[in-house]
This record gives C-alpha cells, structure tokens and sequence, in this order.
C-alpha cells in the first residue's frame, strides 16, 4: 500500500520539489517549507481520503458512524436505540434473543437456564403451572447465573495491596489531575454474583437515578414503590444494604424476583439492558464528589461483563468499543432457521465470539458525506437516506427491490425488513365528532379509513419502504397473519391473492351514512371540518400535509391542519384537545400484549395517562385483552387476537398506517448478517474480512491529480496578462 | 486606560443581566418545566410522577422568577431564575439537563472550533486583502470589472452550496483529503484543509469587495499621491501605505470576531462532523436543555462585549490620534 501511496503521489512530490526550489532562490522562509512538509508527510502516512489512522490496519475493526449522541449509557436510564447500539455490547443481561432462530426467542445469557418460574397465592403458598390466574397472587422469577464471568478491566474495580478499593477515597489533587477514566491507571475486575443484578434492580427504583421504567415497575415489582420512597435524596450506593422485597439475593448465583399477579411478559424484560448487572463498586467509585465536574460518571463510562468495552467516548466525534480481554465466551449460534445454512450464516457455528476486535462508531450527522463514506469503503454498513435511495435501489418489473448496477458492482449487499413498529392515524374517541361508539362517527371513521390511500403514501414519502397496515399487529408478531383472516374487511375487498383497496365510492356511500353526504356538514351546510393535529411545523413537512389534505378532499371534509411544537402537541393529547392525529409504536418486545395495550381503556392517555393515545374503550376489547395478556401461545390465545383485531376494525379508533420498512447496505466484505429486531448485542456475532476491505478501498480511492495540476497551469496563465498589464501601467509616462 | 476597561465592564454587567433575563424568559414562555422533563425523560412510559420526580431533582420544581410562598429573600434566591442564572456571572456553567458538565464540555468542544475558525480567519484575511489590492491596483481595466463580476458571483452562492459542493469534487472526485471527520494532533491537518478552503472561498467574494472599497477610498487621498509623486512605485505605495492606514477599518472588523471564533459554525461543523461548540447550541435548543442554552448564550454575550472592547483598545495600538477615555 505504500508503494502505491508513493506512486500516487510522486507528481505532487515533483511538483512539491519544484516549488521548494523555486521558493528558496525566492527567500522564503523556512517555517513555510517546514509547514507544507509537515502536511505533505502527514498526508502521506494516513492517506489521502483515509479519515482512519493506519494503527488499526492488523485488526478486525468495524467502521460505523452514529448521526445523534446518546444521551445515557447508564442501563438503568438508557432507552433509546442510539444508547443500546453501545450499552448492549457492554452490559449483559441474563437472558437474550436468540440471533438466528424465528419467530423470537430468548435464550440464557449469563444465566445457565431459562429462570424457573413459581407462581405464588395471597399467602405466599406455591400454586401448579395451570393455576387460575385470578389466584396467583405473585410469581416469582429464580434466576442463577453462570460462575466464572468477569467485569471488564475498571478503576472502579482495582485495588492495592492491602486489598482495599484503590480509587474509592479520590483525594481532591487525585481529581483535579484526572480529566477522564483513562487518567486512572490502574484497572481491576472481580466476578459477575447475583448480587449485582439485586443492586442493579434496586438502581431501577432510586429516585436520583430517574430510570424511564421506574413508575411501571412499581406496578409489578413487589415493594419497589416503597422501596423508592424510601430513599428520598439518599446517595445511590446505601440501597446496597437496604433490602427490597421483590429483589433477593439466593445465594452467590441465584436470585430471585417476585413481581405482582401474572405478567408473562415480564421475561422480555429481564433480556432488556435495563436488568444487567451493576456491581456496586461502580457506583462508590463515580460518586465521589468532583468527577461529575469533569464528566466522569457512570451515565458516560459503562462497566460490564459483554464482548466489549467503551474505550473511548467522545460522542462529539467518535466512540470505540474493544474487546473485552475478561470475556467469559461464548460461542457463534448452531441453529437457525433452515435457510440459514445455505446463507452462509451458519458458517462460523460453534466459533467463538465476538469475531471483530473493535467498533469504530464516527459521529456524522449529515447524510452526504456518510454515503460518499460508505461508497469509499470507510463505513462498513450504511442505511439509506431518500437523496440517495435511486443510485442505491431499483424497483424491478415485479413490484420487487433490488440494487442498482453500480452497487452489484461494489459488491454491495442490500438486506431488508419490516420493522416491528407501528404507524396510524388516530382517531380522538373522546372527540364529539370523530370519537364515541355510535354508528354515525364509526362510519365516518371507516370511510376516512379507506380514503386516507397509505399504499400511496408509502409510495411517494418513503420510497416503497412500508407496508400498509391491515391491523394493529406488525409482521413477526404472535398474532399476525398474512392470509385472508389478516385482511381489513372494512378497507380492503381480497380479489384472489392481491389486495385491493375499496373504491372512494364506498366510503361516500359511508359517509353519506353517516349523515355528511357529499362531506356536507348538516349542522353548517358547509363542508365537514375536521382538524388534524401534528408536529409537523417545517417546510419540508408540507408536502406531507398536502397529500392528507388530498386525502379527506376526496370525501369533500376540509382538513385544517394544527402544526404545533413536540410539547403543545403532547400537552393537547393528554388534555384530549386533539382531534386526528398521527402516532407510532416500537415495540419493546415480542408480544401482542405489547401493540394491544395501545387500546385498553385502562390505559387511555386522558383518563389514565397511559398510552392509549387514541382513549379507546370497548369493553369487550378490554375483556379479551385481559384474557389475551397472561396466556401462553395458543391456539386459544390466537383466537382471542383475531377477535380483538376484528374488532378494532370494525370500531376503527385508528386508520391503520404503515408497518416501516428498513432497508440497510453492507460491503460485500461485512459477514453474518441477518436482521433482527429485537436483539440489540448482535454485533458479537458479525465478521469483517478485512484484506477484501483493504484491497477494494485501495482501489476505490486512488487520488486524481490533473484537475489540480490544469487549474493550476490556467492561474498561472491568467496571471500573465496581469503581470503585463502593470508592467505596461508602471511604464506609462504622464501625458 | 484601565479605568476605562474597568468602567466597560461594569456597563456590561446590567447588559448581561438582560441578556439572561431575556433569554429565561423567552425559553420558558415556549418550554415549561414540564416540558423539560417529557423531552427528557424520552416517550415511553412516562407518568406525571416521573415528569414531578425530574423536575424535583433538577430543580425545576422551584417557581421560575418569584417563590411567594419562601421566606425573606428566598422570595428570590428559591426561584428557577436565581438557582440557574446566577452562576453564571462566576462562570459556573452547571450540569446540563441531560447531566453533563457545560463547562467541562466548552473546554473541550472550543478547541475543535477554533482549530477550523482560526486558520480560515487568518488564510481569508490574506486571500481578501491580497485579491482586493490587486484589484486596486488593476482599477479601471477588465481586470478589476472582472474581479468585481466574479466577486458578486461568489457572493451570491449559498455556503451550504460550497460546502456540498467542495465536498463532492476535492473529497468525493479528486479523493485527496477526507470527506468529513476530525482527529487530535497534527492528524487533525488533513481533515482541516477543506473546510478551510471552503470558508476562505466563500468568503471571498464579499471580503474581497469590502476591502477594495476601503482601499479605494484611500488611493484617492493626498498622502497617496505624495507618495507617487516621491517616486514610489504603485505596489510600493499600496504595500507600505495605502495597506497601513487601511488597517483601522479592517482591524475594527477582525477584532470583534476574534472572540466569537470560540463559538465555531453551525453549518460548517455540521458538514465536516467536527466537533466543535458550533452545534452545540443547536442541539442543546433541539433537545430543550435550557442549561446549555443559557450557558451559551450568555457565554456569546460575553465574548461579544469583549470583542466590542477589543476593538476599542485596538485603535489606540492603531492610530495614536485615539485616546480611550
């Protein structure tokens, strides 16, 4: 690569060497010369568009670039995908998604087994596994974990010869000297116990700490309300004496959680970064008065037991995660889904994790340069943005996607997946026109449903990459079908195997049902108005709002659209002044108690002030939910979930949107890639061929000189007739 | 002369004030404390309880400019404004809302700033003036109209164009320096040189207009012809004395920027992913921390009034006909 280098840049050198001579016969001085051989030199070493230093060429190093800073690292406050793309690869939970195998499933991960399960009565006394859910009082949750497993190298953890924390009494002078975690040398480690998973649970529920599931948790985790309030302003580290009724520590391995009632889903949690373990050391250590001045604070510099270590974090330009050299190991998956083996994503099975040796997350916030990146083979990885879609995607004569040549050339490989989410557009139910059970605003709601074309709005905003919604659940979903039963009734009419959306007719014949034919308003004798309230201020926004405008014009409502900031618009929907609005859902995990639970009554936003944005209340849809919600995956259960999505279409509280599709590109050289939605630590699984990767980018970004040496010549030309003209004017006489 | 910074510093102090009070009172018209916390505390699953208990260990919880119900001068001091603003004066930024250290972070985001804002304030200085002299000196032929034809042609592309532009053709086609990105040290020359290109190039279509009007303007004066007249040639002249008695302008116009280099370019830093206080603000009014809002602005507030005092001691060292008073 040198050799090349050299070649590359042997005309500038040339020309480098011309101009030194030319300026030392010039008497120019020598701080020039050293100035420009220091930019020379510098270029020559790194490369020229290589924005990475050559220190990292012997290793397995993934370049990735992150466009927002995360905010927390902390696990009991982090809750945002950009926070889990670094805590995950530290922190450990003790259970996770399998990475191959689907529909999802969990799996141990610091834990030996799946946690035995016991279901308890009011007196604590032990009920068989078919109890009836109405006598389980609580259940408990017994967990052991895998002996041997080390926390990463930390100063939190080091200690001196006489076996005392090293770091933990920091003197002032200690501090002031020390402007990162890296200023303390020394590093220590000690082994995983149950006891930091109690703690860490503990942490959930310090009000300090302020984790963003804390007001939930006090609805399932016995004591944990009381346990909060217990504490007060008290510092983090005396909740680790302090006992909490549904956190116990069982023995050095084993622990136990007891959580209220019935709550299956309470396991998905328990694979969620929020219950990692936190050994309490890290707390004493980064508490310590004046490292918070400098930024030096858990929420910043993480410590686990995972595949890697934060090394560096500078979220203003660049976050590197290393190997942790204390990995317990773990070793690449055996199993998955019968096509994975001809995809090549078993190759690895049975090797040992993690295969890269470090991450490389670069901060860019625009997208032009992070696609020119991703073409010069600096980022492995680069999702799509809309200025780029077209020289990246093509839509073949199927309706398909595929890459366009110039990618296939790269050797670009394009993945795709819908996401577990879900977009709609909801109705106020608490809205006198809009909203409420009767038969003349259900209509008019099912007619919107139909006239609001989300096939086409996936089209012209988003570039193909959604899927219209047929109900509440997404694709991957316990619950979702894709056959007839899956199917809209109320919007979409099945011809065979397509789809077809019904005519605008038939929403005017609902409307006219209604009672507003034509969209008149019988009360005005104007057109109906409706208002549609969004956060959707910007410029770029507009377009968006004219199509919904479109939308309800084909029904004749005029539309007024209500563009608010983020906080009026929340402040409206918890008062229940909106009226339609539009709204999304990500799921936490697995369940359709996770998407349902967006329409039980219990959980209306204005009443209750849950997430029932839209304060739906059917009674039945409640009863089923309480019955859908504690069951295992049944026949029944499916049943149950095609009653309530029956009737949620049939009440139509939401015009059923869009399920997002994500479309992501790797180089051809980033290995073990399948999507999944769930797991957030997949990293440990994915290899990078790095000799395929130096060669291409040597090849991709050879550097072109002649246009710098033409524009250089045409100056040097302009110059002369200017040269000329004040010679002429210098020897011009006074007339 | 000390009196005189002495008194510019006591003005200054009210118009801080201002400027703070200004500034808390229109980030809470727009934002509640309430507010505050949702934008924190992120959009799952969250209860008024959560939205009360950050408020509560923010401090937020407090009244924002009076607490009626505090005793004596609590009124005052237990107030949003009192616990927030105050420190300021003593330069005590504080813990932003999403618990970092400002000052801790200004320290390090300023670096990255000036490393950009310096050399294309100093490299654009010369290009201009050069460019404008040479115009002077060519004044009245094709090439000065061509000059100023150019000129207003430079001037009226948008930076962002120059940007993209730059990007594309030096980074993208040529490949000679990277696209975006920033490194400490000496690594950091490769990823400064285009976007100090781009700010020299777009800036010299207006600098290089508003340096030849000061120019002309002087050309034209009597000491200048004096100095023809002696025998000295034109470059000579323009050189050792049209350029000198130029400076006081040029000078006015450097000084007061110098310490707003400190607060970086948004655009600029957004583009080349540098890490500087450019977008610091931007994202601190995106995420609705008023910590850092606060901070900054009043930081900006500062530099600027030095700036303004610079400049007056600057013609002092300029023109000995000035005497600060």
């Amino acid at each position: 690569m040198s050799s090349l280098l050299s070649r590359q840049l042997l005309p500038l050198l040339h020309l480098y060497s011309r101009c030194c001579m030319k300026m030392l016969r010039c008497n120019v001085r020598l701080p020039v010369l050293m100035l420009l051989a220091a930019f020379l030199s510098a270029c020559e070493v790194s490369g020229l568009n290589n924005p990475y230093g050559d220190e990292d060429e012997k290793l397995s190093v993934l370049y990735q670039s992150f466009s927002e800073r995360p905010k927390h690292l902390d696990p009991a406050v982090a809750y945002s995908s950009n926070e889990y793309t670094f805590i995950s690869q530290v922190y450990e939970p003790p259970f996770q998604y399998h990475y191959l195998k689907r529909p999802y499933q969990l799996e141990p991960l610091t834990a030996t087994r799946m946690p035995d399960i016991v279901y308890l009565d009011q007196d604590g006394e032990k009920l068989g596994a078919d109890a009836n859910d109405s006598a389980i009082a609580f259940t408990d949750y017994l967990i052991e974990i895998r002996p041997n497993i080390q926390y990463q190298p930390h100063p939190a953890l080091a200690k001196n010869a006489q076996g005392d924390y090293q770091y933990h009494r920091l003197t002032a002078g200690q501090i002031g000297s020390s402007a990162t975690l890296a200023d303390f040398n020394a590093t220590g480690s000690r082994e995983l116990v149950a006891e930091d998973y109690v703690y860490q649970i503990k942490r959930l529920a310090h009000p300090k700490i302020q984790s963003p599931i804390a007001e939930m948790m006090k609805n399932y985790i016995v004591g944990f309300d009381e346990f909060a309030k217990q504490l007060g302003d008290k510092p983090k580290v005396e909740i680790k004496d302090r006992p909490l009724a549904g956190a116990e520590v069982v023995s050095r391995y084993q622990y136990r959680i007891r959580i209220k009632g019935k709550y299956p889903q309470f396991i998905f949690w328990l694979a969620m970064p929020f219950f990692s373990p936190m050994p309490w050391e890290a707390d004493a250590f980064y508490e310590q008065p004046g490292l918070a001045d400098k930024n030096i604070t858990l929420d910043w510099f993480p410590i686990g037991t995972g595949p890697y270590w934060l090394a560096e974090n500078n979220p203003n330009r660049r976050m590197t995660l290393v190997k942790n050299p204390l990995f317990h190991g773990e070793a690449y998956p055996t199993e998955g889904e019968p096509e994975d083996k001809q995809n090549g994503l078993l190759d690895d099975a049975g090797k040992a994790l993690p295969f890269i040796d470090k991450m490389v997350f670069m901060l860019e916030k625009e997208t032009i340069p992070y696609w020119s990146k991703f073409l010069q083979g600096y980022y492995d990885a680069s999702g799509i943005a809309s200025d780029s879609f077209d020289q990246a995607i093509q839509f073949t004569g199927s309706g398909g996607v595929a890459l366009t040549d110039a990618m296939r050339e790269k050797g670009i490989q394009l993945q795709t997946s819908v996401a577990i989410s879900s977009f709609y557009m909801g109705f106020n139910m608490l809205d006198a026109t809009v909203g409420g059970s009767s038969e003349q605003a259900r209509k008019l709601r099912q007619a919107i449903a139909i006239a609001v074309d989300y096939e086409e709005y996936i089209s012209i905003f988003r570039n193909g990459r959604g899927i219209a919604a047929q109900g509440v659940l997404p694709p991957g979903i316990y619950g979702f079908t894709g056959d007839k039963e899956g199917i809209n009734p109320y919007v979409y009419d099945g011809l065979g195997d397509t789809l077809q959306r019904k005519k605008i007719d038939a929403a005017k014949q609902l409307m006219s049902e209604a009672g507003y034919a034509n969209g008149r308003d019988p009360k005005t004798g104007s057109a109906l108005i409706l208002y549609f309230d969004t956060t959707a201020v910007g410029v770029d926004d507009r377009p968006t709002m004219n199509w919904y405008r479109k939308q309800f014009d084909k029904l004749g409502i005029n539309l007024v659209i209500r563009a608010t900031d983020y906080n009026r618009f929340q402040q409206k929907m918890r008062g229940g002044n909106a009226q339609i609005f539009v709204w999304g859902w990500n799921a936490d995990y697995p369940d359709p108690e996770n998407f349902f639970f967006l329409l039980y009554g219990k959980n209306s936003k204005v009443q209750h002030g849950g997430e029932n944005a839209a304060n739906y209340q059917n009674a039945e849809f409640d009863r089923l939910f309480e019955q859908m919600r504690n069951m295992e995956n049944s026949e029944q259960r499916y049943r149950i979930i095609q009653q309530m999505q029956a009737l949620v279409r049939h009440d139509a509280p939401w015009v059923f949107g869009f399920h997002p599709k994500n479309f992501s590109l790797f180089h051809g050289w980033y290995k073990n890639l399948k999507p999944n939605l769930m797991a957030n630590n997949t990293l440990k699984y994915q290899r990078i061929d790095t000799a395929a990767r130096a060669e291409k980018r040597q090849v991709w970004n050879k550097p072109v000189f002649w246009p710098l040496i033409l524009g250089g010549v045409f100056f040097v030309l302009m110059l002369i007739p200017a040269i000329n003209a004040y010679r002429r004017r210098v020897r011009e006489t006074i007339q | 002369m000390i009196h005189y910074i002495i008194r510019r510093f006591l003005y200054a102090f009210p118009l801080l004030m201002g400027v703070n009070i200004l500034t808390f009172v229109l980030f809470f018209i727009i934002n509640s404390p309430d507010d505050m916390a949702r934008m924190q505390l992120g959009q799952k699953h969250v209860t008024e309880q959560a939205v009360e208990n950050w408020k509560q260990q923010r401090g937020y919880d407090l009244p924002l400019l009076w607490n009626a119900d505090a005793p004596q001068q609590e009124k005052i001091t237990q107030t949003i404004f009192y616990q927030k603003s105050v420190g300021l004066f003593l330069f005590r930024f504080g813990v932003s809302d999403s618990g970092r250290n400002i000052g801790a972070d200004i320290q390090e985001r300023m670096w990255p700033s000036l490393a950009v804002a310096v050399p294309t304030l100093i490299v654009g200085l010369l290009v201009n003036i050069c460019f404008a002299l040479m115009m002077v000196l060519f004044r009245n032929s094709y090439l000065e109209h061509t000059g100023i034809v150019l000129c207003v042609i430079l001037m009226s592309v948008s930076s962002l164009f120059y940007i993209i532009g730059g990007q594309f053709f030096i980074a993208k086609l040529l490949r000679l320096v990277p696209i975006s990105g920033y490194d400490d040290g000496i690594s950091a020359i490769k990823f400064l040189i285009l976007p100090v290109l781009i700010g020299v190039f777009s800036g010299i279509g207006s600098g290089v207009r508003w340096y030849r009007t000061l120019f002309l303007e002087e050309v034209e004066k009597d000491y200048v012809r004096t100095a023809r007249a002696k025998g000295l040639s034109e470059t000579q002249t323009l050189f050792r004395h049209v350029l000198r008695n130029a400076m006081i302008p040029i000078l006015t116009g450097v000084v007061v920027v110098l310490p707003l280099l400190f607060m970086g370019s948004l655009i600029m830093e957004s583009f080349f992913s540098i890490p500087g206080l450019g977008s610091y603000t931007i994202d601190a009014i995106n995420s609705q921390d008023f910590a850092i809002v606060r901070a900054m602005v009043f930081l900006g507030s500062v530099l600027y009034v030095i700036g303004l005092l610079l400049t007056d001691i600057s013609y002092t060292l300029v023109d000995p006909r000035v005497r600060l008073s």
